[in-house]
């Protein structure tokens, strides 16, 4: 009777060792032949940029002083941004997992618009809300003097716009994917909601929270349609590097495919430093 | 619960891989036609494909339909954009039949590249200074953009309105110290129909288009930036003959009408 659980396991891991070994034996072609042109259609795009390259002018290229200055640009836009969407988005995602609250399932669909929505859709939108003439944006001149469009700020806002649902759905699905057990031991222990937050859920979900701050940061960072039609287009202030890519390709290609290669270095770091997350993702 | 973050799971990466598709490109597809697709039908052409300059989006429509009505079967496909994204998309292999570009400059990349040649001026557009309808600056003149309380968009250099505006401003003396440098004329005119900017130097014909949104001022030095529309059939135009009749059709006195109704001048 004792034994009989023991060998039941033992058999049951030895049976499961078994199986995975005849998976890795043979592979279907029926998902490696798509996967494989997959990946060929995901990579072959950056290949060609490489291959392009003006390699031999490209340190001088790198140094102009354009290039650095919108680099520089696209930079703090992004950091501050995803910021901005860390003190949003976390909340936010927090509200979507764990408060039952009617029409959830509308305002979760709400969050993810901006996914959808073609970007320079979004600045236009942008524009009517914020803009000069813009709902909120009136009152803020008015009220305050301040004005979003043309400014750095706004670079912000519409960056931020964009890439604050890739932070809030992995935020949430980090939060849906933790256990609510050590929240509830917290609970009945005497902790207040915010102070179960803060010192529970939030190291808990941390790993969710950095993954979900990168893909909003490495968002942001390419971020093109609603900044150059919210925040316009101009060196030193707006003009962030997607931007000065798109403007180079109307004259000059070879420094569009350098500033691209700049972007996409940066876009590799991040994929690789985030490579661990996805693999040990469940 | 699994079932259900399932579907972000597969989004997640797939918007990640398409976002960085997008900047690594430089995501020209997000404010420009997509190149046209592939060729016409091989054999009897039967389909024209025109690459024209964004200003000419209405009369270049127009035009195609004229076409269509006078040939019986044919159809004309426009890619409309700003011309320098044009012209590197025929130097690239686009399959396109005519170009019509709004400076002589882009044009130039094209017959450079021997994929054109003589091209013809079919018009001239001149520069406005476009303004609110209700002009809450009070602008009158090309010299009151110089007021730095006077935000004013211009189209950036490396587009032909850029270049206009750049060389009317010189002949005039004046430097503008502008809020944002657009990418294309329709942008620029853009910013000035929401009433974010109070100025803008964009061309007539886009004032005239506009139907009333913005209002147009003259401005003497705008005679020192015409710009010359060339138009030429392509060397490898896929519609043969066809592409030569459309052009043909331009530059008649019907093609001249519509284009001047506009607000083009005759070249």
């Amino acid at each position: 009777m004792s034994t009989s659980p023991r060998s039941r396991l033992s058999r049951r891991s030895h049976r499961s060792g078994r199986s995975r070994q005849g998976i890795a034996g043979r592979l279907p072609w029926v998902l490696v032949a798509p996967a494989l042109a997959g990946l060929a259609f995901l990579v072959l795009p950056l290949a060609g940029l490489l291959v392009r390259a003006p390699w031999a002018t490209l340190p001088r290229r790198l140094g102009e002083p354009n290039v650095l200055e919108a680099l520089r640009l696209s930079l703090v836009t992004a950091t501050i941004a995803t910021a901005g969407c860390l003190l949003l988005g976390v909340p936010l995602a927090w509200l979507l997992a764990r408060v039952d609250f009617p029409g959830r399932r509308v305002v979760r669909a709400l969050v993810t618009v901006p996914l959808v929505l073609p970007p320079v859709v979004g600045g236009v939108a942008l524009l009517l809300v914020l803009g000069r003439r813009g709902l909120v944006g009136q009152w803020l001149e008015a009220s305050f003097g301040i004005t979003l469009p043309f400014t750095t700020a706004g670079v912000v806002v519409a960056e931020a716009f964009v890439a604050m649902p890739f932070l809030v759905i992995s935020v949430e699905g980090a939060l849906r994917a933790a256990d609510l057990r050590f929240e509830e031991a917290a609970a009945t222990l005497g902790a207040s909601r915010w102070r179960v937050f803060r010192r529970v859920t939030l190291p808990l979900i941390m790993p969710g929270v950095v993954a979900g701050a990168v893909l909003c940061w490495a968002r942001a960072l390419g971020e093109f349609g609603a900044t150059i039609t919210f925040a316009g287009n101009f060196p030193g202030t707006t003009r962030t590097m997607p931007l000065a890519v798109y403007l180079a390709l109307e004259t000059e290609p070879q420094a569009a495919i350098v500033l691209s290669l700049v972007l996409l270095a940066v876009s590799v770091v991040i994929l690789a430093s985030l490579r661990d997350r996805w693999v040990s993702a469940p | 619960m699994f079932s259900r973050l399932a579907p972000w799971a597969v989004a997640l990466p797939v918007a990640l891989a398409l976002g960085l598709l997008g900047c690594g490109a430089g995501e020209p597809a997000a404010s420009t036609t997509p190149a046209a697709g592939p060729a016409s039908a091989a054999g009897a052409a039967t389909e024209v494909t025109v690459f024209a300059a964004a200003s000419l989006t209405g009369t270049f429509t127009e035009l195609g339909k004229a076409f269509e009505a006078a040939h019986p079967g044919t159809s004309v496909r426009f890619n409309f954009g700003s011309s320098a994204t044009l012209a590197q998309q025929i130097t690239q292999g686009a399959p396109a039949d005519v170009f019509a570009a709004a400076s002589p400059a882009t044009m130039k990349t094209v017959t450079d590249a021997s994929l054109a040649s003589s091209p013809t001026t079919f018009a001239r557009n001149k520069l406005q200074i476009a303004v609110p309808a209700a002009n809450p600056a009070k602008v009158e003149g090309l010299k009151d953009l110089t007021d730095p309380k006077v935000k004013v968009a211009l189209c950036a250099e490396q587009v032909p309105c850029g270049a206009a505006a750049a060389k009317a401003l010189e002949a005039a003396g004046l430097t503008v110290k502008p809020v944002t440098l657009e990418q294309d004329v329709k942008a620029t005119l853009t910013k000035v129909e929401l009433g974010e900017v109070d100025a803008a130097l964009v061309y007539r014909t886009d004032v005239i288009a506009s139907a009333g949104k913005v209002n147009g001022i003259e401005f003497p030095e705008a005679d020192k930036a015409i710009n010359d529309y060339p138009i030429a059939t392509l060397a490898k135009a896929p519609a043969g003959d066809l592409a030569g009749q459309f052009v043909d059709l331009v530059l008649s006195p019907q093609g001249k009408d519509v284009l001047t109704k506009a607000g083009f001048e005759a070249p």
